[in-house]
């Protein structure tokens, strides 16, 4: 391997991410239509000037929502992964540095709460709090933790006997200063691109979710809320379901390479 | 032999956390079972009554081993909404989602193997930068969303069959299988992708070993170093990467079947969610977490069988 190549990964996946959350936040703000102005005229409009991605079964303007929608499939991405990678920092640090029996349970925990298929245990959390846009956060947001966890307990047993960390030790550093401002620095590349490949599995696991009808309620669009509502139109406009899998998709990819990028950048594996 | 009752002693540990954890979450929501049973009106007395019958006063863990030892043998309980036996409901359905995960898990196997170590052997020409790029962009595309394109493309414009009309395998097998080829496809591409990836990088590292270099400074040509050598080393992490897609290929299984109106075990999964039916909830998502902690466990034997060096 030549280290004086690009980094693809990199550079294809901050483009294809910078563009697309850029264009959420754009979206907040403004969108050319109101999300949900229904026009009855306009029905089933194909893609033109005056509606890009076309218009769906009311009229609606399909670029608009679909900006609209990845907005809240974003939002939703970002607080699981908050959720997940901070109580994964708190569980994986202080098991991975003081070890011990609480250390054996709380894996082996782990270990069986990785065994349900995360999509399950997600629906299994739906199916006990009820559909809803924070309801499906908190869900994601725990299906995410024993990954997270699981990742920083290995990082921290890796680094505990290190040098650095054991010259800290000798200046009488505490064990939570040690964890917080020694260590957890230093396993930033493997967070970071653990957090992008989260962000990816939550694009996922949104859209899957409200696909479903059980993740985020109408009137709120949502990408994956909207596939399956273009289904039913699948014949009449294709168009509807194409834009907004494609939304999934771009979105999905940034993420990936992103994550790529940056492990290539740290030289792991 | 060690590693074997190691590995066995975990998997029952394992399956009595996931069925504790499981029987724990569905106990702990305030829902009345009774209400659903006997409807708003019934007399005090029925309700005290049928909640002795049906073990409801008994502390947690009397409670816990009674459902684990009728789980068990058999005995799932009573769906809330059919008033049929959950293990009449789930019999019929489970065959159609453990063949679709089936010929999802084959088609996994059987096409990325070979397109990763064609890729290994060309890496670095066009052809496979070629492979490396759709790959990439295949890995990123939702199952459901392929599932919908399918709809489209094989449903609608070729007309290879027809979304929504399900055949069951009573009716006609060949109907059925024609039926299930198209959700299987569409569950398999994305992980085709991730794991040929992974077999072509994998191969790649080996071929950097050292034992690579004896092999080819003895005269052995390339294919026999490659098949003879560098493949069961390189297969090792991807074996491993395998056993934990099926956890995600019967995740999947449950969003497609939605796909295409498939009466499978997702299907039924999400209808007893809606309805609150939870002993129905609770026996799917035991049987799902049993099959993926066995299959893992299945794996972790054969992993030995490739990898005899891995202890525990």
């Amino acid at each position: 391997m030549s280290y004086a190549k690009h980094n693809w990964y990199m550079i294809f996946g901050a483009v294809i991410t910078f563009v697309m959350v850029l264009l959420i936040v754009v979206g907040y703000f403004w969108t050319p239509y109101s999300p949900t102005a229904i026009c009855a005229a306009e029905r089933f409009d194909g893609p033109s000037f005056a509606h890009l991605f076309g218009t769906d079964n009311l009229g609606r303007d399909i670029f608009s929502r679909v900006l609209d929608g990845a907005g809240t499939t974003l939002f939703i991405s970002v607080s699981t992964v908050l959720i997940g990678l901070i109580t994964g920092i708190l569980i994986g640090g202080l098991t991975g540095y003081f070890g011990g029996w609480i250390d054996e349970v709380v894996m082996r925990m782990n270990d069986s709460l990785t065994a349900f298929p995360s999509m399950l245990l997600a629906l299994v959390i739906i199916g006990i709090l009820g559909p809803g846009t924070y309801n499906v956060i908190i869900a994601l947001g725990i299906m995410f933790i024993p990954s997270f966890a699981r990742m920083v307990r290995s990082e921290f047993v890796r680094c505990k006997n290190l040098d650095y960390v054991k010259s800290a030790r000798l200046m009488r550093a505490g064990p939570l200063r040690i964890i917080f401002l020694h260590i957890l620095p230093n396993t930033r590349s493997t967070l970071l691109s653990a957090v992008a490949i989260g962000f990816n599995n939550a694009v996922l696991a949104e859209a899957g979710l409200s696909y479903l009808g059980i993740g985020v309620m109408p009137p709120q669009a949502s990408l994956g809320r909207m596939l399956s509502e273009s289904q039913s139109y699948l014949f009449s406009a294709p168009w509807y379901s194409i834009s907004t899998g494609f939304t999934i998709i771009l979105l999905i990819l940034g993420f990936t390479l992103l994550g790529e990028g940056i492990r290539q950048q740290a030289g792991v594996d | 032999m060690k590693y074997f009752i190691k590995k066995t002693i975990t998997l029952i540990i394992t399956l009595f956390i996931v069925s504790f954890l499981a029987f724990f979450a569905f106990t702990i929501i305030p829902a009345d079972p009774t209400a659903a049973l006997l409807g708003t009106e019934a007399s005090p007395e029925r309700i005290a009554a049928l909640r002795e019958a049906l073990g409801l006063n008994d502390p947690f863990f009397v409670r816990y081993f009674n459902w684990l030892k009728a789980f068990i043998t058999g005995n799932m309980g009573t769906s809330y909404s059919y008033f049929i036996p959950v293990r009449r409901l789930i019999g019929d359905k489970i065959l159609i989602t453990a063949t679709m995960s089936l010929m999802a898990a084959v088609l996994i196997i059987i096409c990325s193997v070979p397109l990763g170590i064609w890729q290994a052997k060309n890496a670095g020409f066009l052809p496979d930068s070629i492979v490396t790029v759709i790959n990439q962009i295949v890995m990123a595309v939702p199952p459901f969303f392929l599932g919908i394109i399918m709809c489209y493309v094989f449903g609608l414009i070729l007309r290879l069959f027809t979304p929504g009309y399900f055949v069951s395998y009573t009716v006609s097998p060949a109907a059925f299988f024609n039926y299930l080829i198209f959700p299987a496809i569409a569950i398999a591409l994305p992980r085709i992708a991730m794991t040929s990836k992974m077999l072509r990088g994998s191969i790649i590292n080996e071929l950097d070993e050292d034992y690579v270099r004896t092999a080819r400074s003895r005269g052995n040509g390339t294919t026999a170093i490659l098949y003879g050598h560098v493949l069961r080393n390189a297969l090792v992490p991807v074996i491993t990467f395998i056993g934990m897609t099926i956890a995600d290929i019967v995740a999947s299984s449950i969003i497609i079947e939605q796909v295409f109106s498939i009466p499978g075990m997702g299907q039924l999964l999400l209808i007893s969610i809606s309805t609150r039916d939870y002993p129905v909830v609770l026996a799917i998502v035991v049987i799902i977490a049993f099959i993926v902690v066995f299959i893992n466990y299945l794996v972790d034997i054969l992993y030995q069988f490739i990898d005899p060096r891995v202890t525990l």
